[in-house]
């Protein structure tokens, strides 16, 4: 039996059509993320396509590029445009949908109207399925204890806190632990991780200490930039911790190896 | 233009701050900032109202500041005061000069002042003959030290109380050799009983002004010391330094921003001392200064009126921003460079000091959004930063490799099948580089990264290409 | 003077205006002369007795003493009592306000200084003008009845504020400013208190007595 079925929201009679915007991250590095995020809106009774795609523009807009940004932006709303609605499995690239697609086009006629009607449409994956799917409860197992770290733009631009917390603490065997300062930066700023090295190493090296000092053995995030930041600084420091996207843990999909976890022991 | 600090050398005072054990032991001093801010908020159930309220009153005022100054003049002078106006710091620096030189002045004691930093006011009297002694504790602190702050609410952040004991036992020299200074209550004692002597002794108090009342040509200043108070009231003259922000246009108006300043930056309800200065004393006044004389600086504030960084000028300097901030909390104030640290500094830098001097600091943000989130006047700081990086970007100060990385990869972004296609046989490639490892120590180009930290290997195929191998079809 | 002129230029040249615009002097003037009220706490509100409760617990809170006394005449032996208490020398400096110096102080044993203080004072009571409950702060003004080196110089601060002057909220006080002052005008000095004098500036540590008082003793003052 569905248990995700059983608890959804509003009945619909029709299956609702939900593009999955994959993220450069996922499609690239982790797609097992994206197919994490299938089975939970699949489960959840959305009909899952996934249009022909590249990035949101997020690296250009951020790096003062706002040419290219809207360039990426207007190709982004076009091949989503029959979907009812966006679904990203990341806050940061979720916040540019949301919250700046509209502040690329404010002003324009045409374009204003389609990035608003865009972004109300578009949503982040687990918040998604619990206010808007209603999901309450996900057919999930993960022994281990576990540490949910606030990825920022998901937390300050779109309000993701409460929802991943609800879910993991219906999946069986989990043990969820608040990190010290959870809500704080890990580091990753997109292209700041790069740039400013060294600065951004200070940063993740606290958070890879709360981590640490939280005996979480699994961190999470909505996140996988944050993810990705966060293992390379906990696998360079020869840490056991293992990092996966919530998603994963929600699909029960958390069998394969976690980010930057090898197949051969560490030399 | 103003006289530029180290701001350019942003990534050099980053790693001199992070390898600086003493800094990086006295930067957790400065977290308790945002407990007691949250612990103020909590127990004030209007607080974000409160801070729609003062974010509505700069707003409005500023979009009238001609006739609000127009008005505040009137009334400074109404009450016997002056109005001096400076275009930049040197015109400022010589206003003051000027004033304390008229009065045969030989020392001025100082209330803390961002503008009088901003304008290099004590190099300035010192060059002139004339003894500025910084009275706030901690400015006072690091005058002795020949530093400059490095927070704009608690300058001596950055250092230890054997730091400060320290630099007693060096200027204080007729006090006797081996007294304890082992206690914070002992180094705040000394400090108390030597600058007494200062206020008692000088000729001009010189403070700054945390707001301008135009309605009653009245300034304030708030402080927990009550060194500001001691400055303006026992000195022959009072001399005021504000820039042309500061005014705000009646005393309600005062009340709403005075509600959010204290709780935003040390989690105070109120500061001890808020005062409300009008003018020079009134006869039958027993005490309070003969003159008071106001000089109002622009120094590149009128020229970011109208334009896009225009919501910098409601900042209130209650330093909430560069407490929540992580990049601060990682290196202190005094890698930013200049006079303004954290993110109010790396937004309002730029404007004062121009781009080519002050584009590190905007860029070097991870955009996390906490500043903005605390910010009592709602600056949306984090977009602000993303205007100076679209100036460098427009004007091609970005360093080339990151135009070049950005162009490359705008260039496959913007044609989604060569895109898919690009990725994918950069994906399986990199998993077999990465064979069973499943992480990177070192990548081309990643430098930055894989110094300090590993990179995960992709997977293998794309999930675009696993996707349409799977079903057959992508839309 | 040329430097007014170029930076009234520059501002309005930024705000696209020329100054003399009727609508924005109107604004400007309206808001000036009605100083409408933003957002008040409700903190501070209630009659006397709700505001006495809160004016107490948060002045408290800011690390003030506080004592109530039934009636004007009651005051000196309670001063006395604080200082005594806290082994202060017993001289106190005070100035003109003739709702102190009209007090019983021949009932102590202090010695009564009046006028400003130069430096050498270690204890001083002042009047305030009102208490504002929303913070436990009190409202003082300058001139020959309560000198403003009163409130800074001396060691211990005695503050002598009647009941019925604690007002709810900052606004009232502004209010009782204006009906004192007339409209526009204000004394020199108006302190606003909270506390006695301290900083936090040596790692974070919390001291009293940076500059001005280390001692805030507020005496609360009934109509008996």
């Amino acid at each position: 039996m569905n248990a995700t079925a059983a608890s959804a929201g509003p009945t619909r009679t029709s299956q609702p059509r939900v593009g999955l915007f994959v993220t450069c991250l996922v499609d690239i590095i982790r797609p097992s993320v994206g197919f994490a995020a299938v089975k939970l809106l699949e489960d959840a009774g959305c009909k899952v396509i996934v249009p022909s795609q590249t990035c949101c523009g997020q690296p250009a807009y951020n790096s003062g590029d706002r040419a290219t940004a809207k360039a990426l932006a207007r190709q982004a709303i076009e091949a989503f445009e029959d979907c009812d609605y966006v679904v990203v499995p990341s806050g940061s690239c979720g916040g540019m949908l949301i919250k700046h697609y509209p502040d690329l086009f404010a002003g324009e006629p045409d374009l204003a109207e389609r990035a608003e009607r865009f972004a109300r449409k578009s949503h982040e994956l687990v918040s998604f399925l619990v206010d808007v799917l209603g999901v309450r409860k996900v057919a999930a197992r993960y022994e281990g204890t576990v540490a949910y770290h606030d990825s920022c733009a998901g937390l300050r631009e779109l309000g993701v806190k409460a929802q991943p917390r609800q879910l993991l603490a219906g999946v069986e065997g989990l043990t969820l632990v608040e990190l010290d300062e959870a809500e704080t930066c890990c580091g990753f700023g997109g292209l700041f991780a790069t740039k400013y090295g060294e600065l951004s190493n200070a940063i993740v090296s606290k958070k890879a200490g709360d981590i640490r000092a939280a005996r979480a053995d699994t961190v999470l995030a909505g996140d996988l930039g944050c993810l990705l930041n966060m293992a390379g600084k906990l696998g360079r420091d020869g840490s056991a911790v293992k990092a996966r996207h919530v998603a994963e843990i929600l699909a029960g999909m958390a069998d394969g190896p976690a980010i930057g976890e090898s197949k051969e022991p560490r030399q | 233009m103003n006289e530029a600090g180290t701001s350019a050398h942003f990534k050099e005072n980053v790693h001199e701050a992070l390898t600086d054990a003493r800094l990086q032991g006295a930067l957790g001093f400065s977290r308790n900032f945002v407990g007691r801010r949250a612990a103020a908020v909590a127990r004030l159930p209007e607080f974000e109202a409160l801070r729609d309220s003062a974010r509505a009153i700069k707003d409005h005022t500023l979009a009238h500041l001609d006739l609000y100054l127009e008005a505040y003049e009137r009334k400074v002078r109404e009450s016997g005061g002056e109005v001096h106006y400076a275009q930049d710091a040197e015109e400022a620096r010589e206003i003051v000069i000027g004033l304390c030189k008229a009065m045969g002045a030989k020392s001025v004691t100082k209330g803390k002042s961002m503008i009088a930093e901003e304008i290099g006011l004590n190099h300035a009297l010192e060059a002139a003959g004339i003894e500025p002694v910084e009275t706030d504790l901690g400015e006072y602190i690091i005058q002795l030290r020949g530093e400059t702050p490095s927070h704009i609410i608690a300058p001596a952040i950055h250092l230890t109380a054997k730091d400060v004991e320290q630099e007693f036992r060096r200027a204080h020299r007729d006090l006797p050799a081996d007294r304890s200074l082992a206690e914070p209550e002992q180094l705040l004692s000394e400090a108390r009983q030597v600058l007494r002597a200062k206020f008692l002794a000088a000729d001009v108090g010189v403070t700054g002004a945390n707001f301008l009342i135009a309605e009653t040509g009245t300034s304030i200043i708030v402080t927990n010391e009550g060194n500001g108070d001691l400055t303006q009231i026992l000195p022959q003259a009072h001399i005021v330094i504000a820039s042309i922000e500061k005014v705000v246009p009646t005393l309600e108006d005062a009340a709403q921003l005075m509600r959010v300043l204290a709780r935003s930056a040390t989690g105070q309800d109120a500061s001890v001392y808020t005062t409300l200065s009008t003018g020079p004393r009134r006869p039958g006044d027993p005490d309070g200064p003969r003159a008071y004389h106001v000089v109002i600086l622009d120094n590149g504030r009128s020229a970011m009126l109208g334009g896009e960084f225009e919501d910098m000028l409601r900042c209130i300097r209650c330093g909430a921003c560069m407490n929540h901030c992580p990049v601060y909390q990682a290196v202190g104030g005094h890698a930013y460079g200049w006079v303004y640290p954290g993110p109010m500094g790396a937004v309002l830098t730029p404007s004062l000091i121009g781009v080519a001097e002050g584009g590190q600091l905007p860029n070097a943000s991870t955009f996390c959004g906490r500043c903005e989130q605390v910010c009592p006047v709602r600056i949306p700081l984090p977009n602000m930063m993303r205007h100076w990086r679209e100036r460098e970007f427009e004007r091609r100060l970005s360093p080339a490799p990151l135009r070049y990385g950005l162009g490359f990869w705008a260039f496959f972004a913007s044609r989604p099948a060569l895109y898919r296609l690009a990725t994918d046989v950069t994906a399986r490639a990199m998993r077999l580089a990465g064979r069973n490892k499943g992480r990177f120590s070192w990548l081309p180009f990643a430098g930055g990264w894989t110094r300090y930290r590993d990179l995960a290997a992709p997977e293998g195929a794309t999930f675009q290409s696993q996707w349409r191998a799977k079903s057959g079809a992508v839309r | 003077m040329k430097a007014r002129a170029a930076v009234f230029a520059s501002i309005r040249r930024s705000l696209g205006v020329h100054g003399d615009e009727a609508p924005r002097r109107f604004e400007v003037e309206t808001r000036l002369e009605a100083a409408p009220a933003g957002v008040v706490p409700k903190r501070g509100q209630g009659d006397i007795p709700a505001r006495l409760a809160t004016f107490k617990a948060e002045a408290e809170r800011a690390q003030a003493s506080l004592a109530e006394v039934a009636g004007w005449a009651d005051a000196p032996a309670e001063i006395a009592r604080f200082l005594r208490e806290n082994n202060c020398p017993a001289t106190l400096r005070m100035g003109a306000d003739p709702r102190l110096t009209g007090m019983p102080w021949s009932e102590t044993a202090l010695e009564i200084l009046h006028g400003a203080s130069d430096g050498r004072d270690v204890n001083a009571v002042s009047a305030a003008f009102a208490g504002i409950a929303e913070t436990g702060t009190l409202a003082l003004v300058s001139g020959a009845d309560n000198p403003t080196t009163l409130n800074f110089l001396p060691d211990n601060h005695v503050v002598v504020l009647p009941r019925e002057a604690i007002l709810p909220d900052y606004e009232s006080a502004f209010a009782k400013l204006r009906a004192t002052y007339g409209k526009g005008g204000a004394p020199r000095t108006l302190n606003l208190i909270t506390g006695p004098s301290r900083s936090a500036d040596i790692e974070q540590t919390l001291l009293l007595g940076a500059h001005g008082p280390r001692r805030l003793h507020i005496v609360i003052v009934g109509e008996g």
